[in-house]
């Protein structure tokens, strides 16, 4: 059994085949978890008894001889942030470090319920708000590819486990980036799908109308066949869309022959490092060879999209995180003598400098006389950012760029410069402001041996576009895993 | 700019208390961070509508208009299951097996 270059499709396959039973498959993902994840640091929870359980029934339909489940036996690993009923949710803070979440995540609940087997719950940033895994109320992640590097962030942990081989797919959260910039770090493929393509239910908030829930994987094809058994309309999230779900898989390997492909010149200006710049660029190349027109497009408003993130997302930040006071659930502070001071002293013990820094923020944009400066004129210029991409989308099936403006950078680097940390999301964070899905797919290598990543973007709910345009890029030049 | 004081007014407000060295840090970050934020003064947005979410530039039936754009996510008024008592009490810090336990809301 060689777990290392084992996709979803492989796995399904090899139990369905009965090469092995799906208990043996988690055995050997523990072993090699147990044996190798404490350097890297991406678990933060093993859910054991829970996956012997999934495995345990898989492998009572297959000796029966029942049809299998689509995801039978898949090995996957859950952002921390997405609720899983009897295992431990902690959303990466201290605040939440004893939280049984009593229900699941859809998500979480549909992939199961396909079949796959959840192993644990893995570290991020805490409530997703960071870069660079760093802000992890308990330890931070390393990049496998280099443990003196960063994983990138929120969803590091997700990331990092596809990277290193200790999970065959993986659900992160992308609020900002969270998804894409960690799978561009780690050399990995991560979807974020289109706002209302998947349940936000059971997702831990932080900023409710640009939180996604996504997939990662080692190829497109799996990030595909992930999405397919979450998506979908979900009574129980009011913003889930009710349209229907294509057949992704289906789309990936199709031609691209014809289609247009944008290219932002905004997205390839200063700041962007050469070495990514020329991968980038070769992938470009990869998808004119393909058929494809490259048409050079302008998204005039890219530089005022970070500003514009950090007011929305902090606003709607500081209302969410509102919840987390010590009366209902998480850790509360002892020997407070009123109700104001149990607030505030939880409060401040429970959350990390970041988590605070951006409650802040978001309190003071949203403060009496502040309002209409920060918090409104930030969701106007959201319009403009989302007229950009209809009239880029008028011309173009879909826009190329990089997905990071560098590739991961060291532990330590940016933890001191909150502002230079958030330029890292410069090239994802518009995709959140305007719903439109994006991927990340591996796209080359700097000459120190980092992973860097391609993104592809997409128009609302034209997911299947966007993998199969990742597909003609990773196919050519994907790096191998390792 | 912000000030000193309007960290601890906007501290209050968040119901965070915060140790001189990290109102020191918030002090210098928020005037920062802000300072960045400044150039979207720079953008005339008077005949721009805001947006506030997604959904309603790019809600499922855009044949539609206001909430009849949103008429799936109706459901009739009935009742159904939710959360258990225990479930909801599982997590609880302090409680008398029937209700939250908080310390006192108001000094006597």
């Amino acid at each position: 059994m060689n777990i290392d270059s084992m996709t979803v499709n492989s796995a399904r396959t090899a139990v369905l085949e009965k090469q092995f039973t799906a208990t043996a498959l988690v055995d050997a993902f523990y072993t090699k978890i147990e044996a190798e994840d404490p350097a890297i640091g991406a678990y933060l929870t093993l859910s054991k008894e829970r996956a012997y359980r999934q495995a345990e029934r898989v492998d009572a339909l297959a000796d029966k001889g029942d049809a299998l489940p689509p995801l039978a036996g898949v090995p996957i690993a859950i952002k921390d942030v997405l609720t899983t009923k009897g295992v431990r949710t902690t959303a990466g803070s201290k605040i939440l470090d004893n939280f049984i979440a009593p229900y699941d995540a859809t998500a979480v609940a549909r992939l199961e319920e396909a079949g796959a087997i959840v192993l644990g719950k893995t570290n991020c940033d805490e409530f997703a708000m960071g870069s660079s895994n760093e802000n992890s109320g308990f330890y931070p992640v390393k990049n496998p590819r280099d443990h003196t590097r960063v994983p990138g962030g929120s969803s590091g942990g997700s990331a990092a486990v596809i990277a290193a081989g200790t999970a065959v797919a993986s659900l992160g959260s992308d609020t900002g980036g969270s998804i894409r910039q960690p799978g561009a770090f780690c050399g990995v493929v991560g979807l974020k799908p289109t706002y209302g393509r998947v349940s936000r239910y059971g997702l831990i908030a932080f900023a409710s109308s640009l939180d996604h829930v996504g997939p990662f994987g080692k190829t497109v094809k799996d990030v595909a066949l992930i999405l397919q058994y979450m998506a979908g309309r979900d009574p129980l999230d009011s913003t889930s869309a009710n349209l229907p779900v294509p057949n992704y898989l289906e789309q990936v390997g199709e031609p691209v022959k014809g289609m247009k492909i944008g290219v932002p010149k905004e997205y390839f200006g200063e700041g962007l490092d050469p070495e990514v710049r020329a991968s980038v660029e070769a992938g470009i190349q990869e998808l004119a060879k393909a058929g494809c027109e490259i048409v050079s497009i302008s998204l005039p408003h890219t530089e005022y999209a970070i500003p514009t993130y950090y007011l929305i997302a902090t606003a709607e930040a500081s209302s969410n995180l509102a919840r987390f006071d010590g009366v209902r659930y998480g850790v509360r502070a002892k020997d407070a003598k009123t109700l104001a001071e149990m607030y505030n002293k939880t409060r401040d013990a429970g959350f990390g400098i970041e988590v605070k820094r951006r409650i802040m923020l978001g309190t003071y944009a949203l403060s009496a006389g502040y309002y209409d400066a920060y918090y409104l004129k930030a969701q106007r210029v959201r319009g403009l950012l989302a007229r950009d991409f209809d009239e880029a989308f008028a011309k173009v099936d879909a826009i190329v760029t990089p997905t990071t403006p560098t590739p991961a950078f060291r532990l330590g680097e940016k933890a001191d410069d909150p502002l230079a940390m958030y330029l890292a999301d410069i090239y994802t964070v518009t995709a959140n402001l305007v719903g439109v899905p994006g991927i990340t797919v591996p796209c080359g290598k700097s000459k120190e041996g980092l992973p860097i990543g391609l993104q592809v973007l997409g128009k609302h709910f034209d997911e299947a576009t966007v993998l199969k345009t990742a597909h003609v890029v990773g196919h050519a030049l994907e790096a191998p895993c390792g | 700019m912000v000030s000193e004081k309007d960290v601890s007014y906007v501290a209050d407000l968040a119901h965070l208390e915060l140790t001189p060295d990290e109102r020191a840090r918030m002090l210098k970050d928020l005037n920062s961070i802000l300072g960045y934020i400044e150039r979207l003064k720079q953008l005339d947005t008077t005949n721009v509508e805001p947006m506030a979410q997604v959904a309603n530039r790019y809600g499922a039936s855009k044949d539609s208009a206001g909430s009849a754009e949103f008429a799936y996510a109706m459901r009739p008024d009935e009742l159904r299951p939710s959360l258990p008592h225990d479930g909801a009490m599982s997590n609880a810090p302090q409680t008398d097996g029937i209700f939250f336990k908080v310390p006192k809301v108001i000094e006597r």
